[in-house]
């Protein structure tokens, strides 16, 4: 199970290949086998450097070309205006459309509702944007650019063998960083994104930062390799480059071999391109287009996780079984006690204190100032009608929702500005009433990730760590099950699991009992009794008052969004203001 | 702009306001399935194209009037437009999945017509087709105008159907939530595969009047994408009228760039136009 082992030997056989076909323009084979090559590794690199961040993090683009097109008329302009040697042009394209890509990150990632379709719109928007202003402004002016007077660096033999040379090492680049990302902790958070963007932040993911990273990526390779085309075509117009299939191609060659898999897209485009131009131009090259765009449409239709993922299957299935790897639990890690864990003689301080906490939705308030303590390794029991205000304090405390007055503050520090995967790694977990799992990690994974972000561990410690856990809430078995394959109470322990694997200091759990059978409900209360002991403050969130008042040390009630009473269970159940929220005002007095 | 005469400013509002309603004709199909289906559909401009190439073909080589061309187009596509819906439901298709088929749809429907037709452009040539009114100094050129009023007509119409009947206020009800209007007793699946007929049959429409009025090419279907996706997130998502009045927005800015600074900046217009809604009003969708 040693992941970097792995990871390096995945590595250097790239490395190897790549340089094993480095022989291949010194042998005397035909110039043009070298070019189609050239065209192979110019669509792998196209349709990897997209996946890594519409394939892994879902965020489909359709502006690759737009950052290609920099990368191009980037390379253009410094080759023939400003004398630049046309190596450093390579570098210089990919920065230029890094930065393209960050800035548009910056501007769109920050909105949530900027995802999905409106996403794709706005790619494709900025696209023409870039199209547009290349084309009428001095850096093409509409009539394209000649690179037929930039000297080639004859570093490789004859000039095709320079191109394919070039070609050939941004496409091993980009498999590297590409399936380095994939097997990195940035990978699982990308991956999280693409399933349940809210939860992934909630617990731990940097979500904006991954997101920025991602497409600064993407669009620093699409530039690179925009500068080795410009040469190669050696006159560039706005009109080629900014085709429509040049926006469509590496979506279509990424869906079709698989975009969630590093080695999908270069499988994809290597049919894709074979397919495409071993017609000659003509109209028969226009059918060809339309047979990949139907190609396109069988694979969405019939093979939604394109073909990658099928032929992996059939390896399973065929492969001699010393090949396939081993699917086996990873030794479980116990976690050693922490810090503040031996501070439990410290019980009864305050760990979490929020200060009249306002929070308004439209014109509904839906918090009217809420102060509240919480006492270290106690737990609180948070009750009220529906519409009280109990769910919208759980998301204001981990920091889904800004808080628009108060204050909350957590061991000492102020949390109350804080984005959620900070608030998650200081120690706040929550747990979901409807689960929200990452439906498309395994389940091991899902408690993994929350442990590797949460409680900040490298992946194999957070592996065996998950490990761990899922023996603790009984899920061992279902380790590499997809959280789809569960039932309800596998699901809410798989829930408890990921809250447990960040190791916080304070577990917000939100109606855990719900639509759980009685000895469901007892297992589950001897559980959560069990993570106090261990030192985690528990608050939770019931409607169950058989668990509120046997498990709480205290119970908060909320009503219309502000805090009634707060105590310990037989005070606060005879409070007269709580018994006429509960029963009427007959039975309050 | 100094140089810019009122005349021409007023003539360019006027082009303008006209090609606004063709915008809008073609939004109001794709803002009808987006908002009341959702799915996005990048096919409905190349079926749109499709219409305006047939038309074309059925009046230059067999001779028939657009208007009977028309019919038969509206009807059949009418048909695609079930048949493509039937296909979605069939598989399950999400909003992002329905755009990549729709797109590589789209991809088709322009291959198919470059083979038959070749990439060289196209013109109806009709004898109504340079007719104009003058008022005073301003010509309002005559297919354009109808085309306008059909698309007002078409746009109230099925606002006031959706306003008005039980049909239209199912069909929002089913936006808002499939399957609790379902419980109520709503037939869902018949409703949606009529406005998916509908929406194509508009696409249709629409290409009768491109076929008159514009000139065609098969990479004409791209240059709608940016200009109809604005006007659609304007008007709002699933509202026929705010289709026809996004439409007229987005025309006249447009007309109004060409006139004052220059034809090729035109098409920076509407996509600046959609990028800016999508960041400052993305509540808007």
């Amino acid at each position: 199970m040693d992941l970097t082992r792995d990871r390096i030997r995945v590595i250097a056989g790239l490395i190897v290949v790549a340089a094993l076909m480095l022989i291949i323009p010194a042998t005397s084979i035909a110039a043009y086998y070298i070019a189609f090559l050239y065209l192979i590794f110019f669509w792998i690199s196209m349709a990897t450097s997209w996946t890594i961040l519409s394939g892994f993090a879902g965020y489909w683009s359709f502006g690759h070309a737009a950052f290609f097109g920099t990368g191009v008329y980037t390379a253009a302009t410094l080759a023939t205006k400003f004398n630049w040697p046309f190596l450093w042009t390579i570098p210089a394209s990919g920065l230029l459309a890094a930065a393209l890509g960050t800035g548009i990150g910056w501007l769109v990632f920050r909105l949530q509702r900027l995802r999905g379709e409106l996403f794709a719109l706005i790619t494709i928007s900025v696209t023409f944007v870039v199209a547009a202003i290349i084309s009428n402004t001095d850096i093409d002016g509409g009539s394209g650019v000649y690179l037929i007077s930039v000297s080639m660096p004859e570093l490789f033999g004859s000039q095709p063998g320079t191109i394919y040379t070039l070609g050939l090492f941004l496409c091993a680049l980009t498999m590297i960083i590409t399936y380095s990302v994939y097997r990195s902790r940035m990978g699982l958070g990308l991956f999280a994104i693409h399933d349940d963007e809210d939860v992934a932040e909630v617990k731990g993911v940097p979500t904006f930062r991954y997101k920025l990273g991602a497409i600064a990526l993407a669009s620093g390779l699409a530039g690179a390799v925009g500068s080795v085309y410009s040469i190669n075509v050696s006159y560039v117009t706005v009109g080629e480059t900014f085709e429509i299939t040049t926006i469509m191609y590496p979506v279509v060659m990424s869906i079709f071999g698989g975009s969630r898999h590093w080695l999908g897209p270069a499988l994809g485009a290597t049919i894709v391109t074979v397919a495409l131009y071993g017609f000659p131009a003509g109209p028969e090259a226009a059918l060809a287009r339309g047979g990949v765009a139907l190609g396109l449409i069988l694979v969405v239709l019939l093979l939604p996780e394109g073909v990658m993922p099928s032929l992996r299957r059939l390896w399973g299935r065929f492969a001699p079984q010393s090949l396939v790897p081993i699917r086996a639990l990873p030794e479980p890690l116990v976690p050693s006690p922490r810090a503040e864990e031996a501070a439990l003689a410290a019980r009864h301080a305050t760990v979490l204190e929020c200060k009249g906490v306002v929070k308004t939705f439209g014109g509904v308030q839906a918090l009217k100032g809420v102060t509240l303590d919480v006492r270290q390794g106690e737990i609180l029991g948070l009750v009220g009608p529906n519409g009280s205000g109990k769910s919208t304090l759980i998301n204001v405390i981990t920091g889904h929702f800004r808080l628009d007055r108060g204050s909350i503050t957590f061991a000492g520090t102020p949390i109350g500005e804080l984005p959620a995967h900070r608030v998650a790694r200081l120690g706040i977990a929550r747990s979901y009433q409807i689960p929200r799992p990452f439906n498309r990690l395994t389940v091991l994974d899902n408690v993994a990730l929350a442990a590797s972000f949460g409680d900040g561990h490298g992946e194999d410690d957070a592996r065996r760590m998950a490990a761990h856990w899922l023996g603790y809430t009984g899920l061992a078995r279902k380790a590499f099950d997809y959280p789809p394959a569960l039932n309800l109470h596998e699901r809410k322990f798989l829930e408890l699991a990921r809250g447990l694997a960040a190791r916080p200091r304070v577990l917000l759990l939100d109606e855990v009992l719900s639509g759980l059978n009685n000895s469901e409900v007892d297992e589950a209360l001897n559980l959560i009794r069990d993570i106090r002991d261990r030192g985690t403050t528990i608050i939770f969130v019931e409607h169950l008052m058989r668990a509120v008042n046997q498990l709480s040390d205290r119970v908060a009630v909320l009503d219309g969004g502000a805090l009634i009473a707060l105590g310990e269970p037989k005070d606060v159940m005879n409070n007269s203001e709580v018994v006429e929220v509960y029963l009427g005002k007959a039975h309050a007095t | 702009m100094a140089h810019v005469s009122l005349s021409l400013l007023e003539q360019s509002l006027i082009t303008g306001l006209l090609a606004g309603g063709l915008y809008g004709l073609l939004a109001l199909g794709l803002s009808l399935s987006w908002g009341l289906l959702r799915l996005v559909n990048l096919g409905h401009f190349a079926i749109a194209l499709l219409g305006a190439y047939l038309t074309w073909w059925m009046g230059t080589a067999l001779d028939i009037a657009p208007w009977w061309a028309g019919l038969m187009i509206i009807a059949a596509f009418f048909v695609y437009g079930i048949a493509l819906h039937w296909v979605f439901m069939r598989f399950g298709v999400t909003e992002m999945q329905s755009m990549l088929i729709t797109f590589a749809f789209a991809v088709i429907v322009e291959s198919t017509l470059q083979f038959m037709w070749t990439a060289d452009f196209r013109r109806y040539e009709t004898a109504w087709g340079t007719q104009s009114w003058v008022v005073g100094s301003l010509y309002v050129p005559k297919l354009s105008l109808i085309a306008f009023v059909v698309a007002g007509a078409l746009a109230a119409a099925t606002w006031a159907w959706l306003r008005y009947t039980y049909v239209g206020r199912a069909l929002r009800a089913c936006a808002e939530d499939a399957p609790i209007a379902t419980a109520f007793g709503i037939n869902h699946r018949a409703l949606s595969f009529l406005l998916s007929g509908l929406c194509a049959a508009y696409a249709g429409v629409a290409g009768v009047f491109i076929a008159l009025i514009a000139t065609l090419a098969p990479s004409q279907i791209w240059a709608w994408v940016g200009v109809v996706f604005a006007v659609v997130i304007i008007g709002r998502l699933g509202n026929p009228i705010g289709a026809l009045m996004g439409g007229v927005l987005i025309g006249v800015c447009e007309a109004l760039t060409m006139a004052m600074i220059n034809p090729s900046w035109a098409p920076l217009v509407s996509f600046s136009v959609l990028i800016a809604l999508l960041l400052f009003k993305p509540r808007w969708i």
